[in-house]
């Protein structure tokens, strides 16, 4: 299976997110801006979970490209310690057992599950679950 | 240097309205703030003209007359109503005229807005991704606001609980049913910890204010209300705003912060000094939040100021009065100035059953908005 996009994720197993680092002022963002201002920083695969929410309704399309089929999911925003809060979807946990603060690692999921050739998009889920 | 006042005041209903387009509810509200005024069409020396989605302002003079008014559009976001009352503000302050018009009218679509990555310089996949949904963005924002701070999910309803009520006795304004709170808590979930009555709606609406010198106002022989601040910011460092696949671990401040302590500077005033105020209410969670962010209160205060009813019409400063964005719906260019008609009637007594008690003489107004901009006002009689 593919990334969504290319320069989201590094090459290596497992995989990290690309983020970008401000040449001048060492500021950590995601994902790595299309700028000379900017170089590729591989993020850290593990954090905390700063806030979520749960996306309870289809997202209008365009832009959202997922399956017609809708199942609620959680949306995190994820600290990575030291370098930047991400915003991520949460998988491989229930959605009333979601805490901020708790432990989480970087995977991937698959935009639509049911899709022949599906694209993968970063997720993170609890430290240990599994995949 | 002379006060800027406003001397006349106008609104079309908010909410939906088949069959006039945004403009014509722009139109509406001139005709009646011109009428306010008591003056006409060609006392108007200049206008500011805010829309979003329903056209330029500026067309509007076929409307209107053709008296060669100089007429400037402003696009700004959700500040739209705000920028172009502060640039009205400031033609008059230069002496270059003496009387003017901010105007703001929308009319949205059904439905959630509808974004789209690359008006925000971001890449594709992130629309793609389910991204682009200003919900989850409001969502993330108060659950770890509520987690700082002990703010409850029943605090926010009861945020939607009193706009619901306001709103009854607000002729303007859209949802004017009351629900109770048990209702708002036990309704679907759309973005956690929101349900379907914490949100506020795209709508249509228009407004219009009608600024003047201090010698004019005396002319017209108006009750002037006092334009005492106006200020637009956008934000600082560290902000956290929608549509932000990555924020900054550390933590800074916002738009809203820094155009309210300017706005308090200007008007030589406090929080303590404000008799009614006006909060950017999108969603419930953003009354709670701005009730601090401007200086109101502290955070994790709002627990006890709504639990105690601190913010409703005869509380210890009403928010809200005539039932924010919540019940009002948000037409982005006229919602800023609805904020500020409401003041005004306030401030002029004329607010009938949802009016505050004890003959308020300050008033403030303050929209937020996307990408991280914010505008406020301070009204004084």
């Amino acid at each position: 299976m593919r990334a969504i996009v290319e320069g989201l994720f590094t090459d290596e197993k497992p995989v990290r997110l690309i983020g970008g680092r401000d040449r001048a002022t060492g500021r950590i963002v995601f994902p790595c801006p299309p700028s000379a201002d900017f170089e590729p920083y591989p993020l850290s695969r593990c954090g905390t979970l700063w806030s979520y929410t749960v996306q309870r309704y289809r997202p209008k399309t365009p832009p959202y490209a997922g399956p017609e089929a809708f199942r609620p999911w959680a949306v995190g925003y994820v600290e990575l310690p030291g370098e930047a809060i991400v915003e991520a979807r949460l998988t491989n946990v229930a959605l009333d057992a979601i805490r901020i603060g708790m432990p989480l690692e970087l995977t991937q999921v698959p935009l639509d599950p049911d899709a022949a050739d599906p694209v993968l998009v970063h997720a993170f889920q609890p430290v240990g679950a599994a995949a | 240097m002379s006060d800027v006042c406003i001397v006349g005041v106008g609104i079309h209903p908010f909410g939906r309205t088949d069959g006039v387009s945004g403009l014509d509810q722009g139109v509406f509200a001139v005709r009646q703030a011109l009428a306010d005024a008591g003056i006409d069409w060609p006392a108007i020396q200049f206008a500011y003209g805010g829309s979003d989605a329903a056209g330029n302002p500026d067309t509007m003079v076929e409307r209107l007359g053709l008296t060669g008014v100089q007429f400037i559009n402003v696009r700004n976001g959700c500040a739209a109503g705000g920028s172009a009352l502060f640039s009205a503000q400031m033609a008059i302050k230069s002496g270059e005229f003496d009387i003017g018009l901010a105007v703001g009218f929308d009319k949205h679509p059904r439905g959630a807005f509808n974004a789209l990555p690359s008006e925000y310089n971001l890449p594709d996949w992130y629309g793609e991704a389910g991204y682009m949904v200003t919900t989850q963005f409001f969502g993330a924002k108060i659950m770890r606001y509520m987690h700082d701070y002990g703010i409850s999910q029943t605090t926010l309803g009861r945020v939607s609980e009193k706009a619901f009520r306001n709103a009854v006795h607000a002729p303007h304004a859209w949802r004017r049913e009351p629900v109770d709170l048990e209702t708002i808590l036990d309704a679907p979930l759309v973005s956690d910890p929101y349900t379907k009555y914490m949100f506020c709606s795209p709508a249509e609406g228009g407004v219009a204010l009608i600024l003047a010198s201090e010698k004019k106002a005396r002319e017209l022989g108006k009750t002037p209300i006092r334009l005492k601040a106006a200020t637009m910011r956008t934000r600082p460092p560290g902000s956290f705003e929608v549509f932000a696949p990555s924020i900054d671990v550390k933590r800074g401040g916002s738009a809203t912060r820094i155009a309210s302590a300017d706005a308090f500077r200007l008007a030589g005033i406090g929080p303590e000094d404000i008799a009614v105020a006006q909060l950017q209410d999108t969603e419930a969670g953003a009354e709670i939040m701005h009730m601090a962010e401007n200086g109101f209160c502290g955070d994790g205060d709002q627990e006890a100021w709504l639990a105690e009813g601190r913010t409703k019409i005869g509380g210890q400063l009403p928010v809200n009065t005539d039932g924010g964005c919540i019940a009002c719906g948000e037409p982005i260019g006229a919602s800023g100035l609805r904020q500020v008609y409401e003041n005004v009637v306030q401030l002029r007594g004329e607010g009938g059953a949802r009016q505050v008690p004890g003959n308020p003489s300050t008033a403030y107004s303050h929209v937020y908005g996307a990408p991280g901009v914010s505008a406020v006002t301070i009204l004084e009689r």
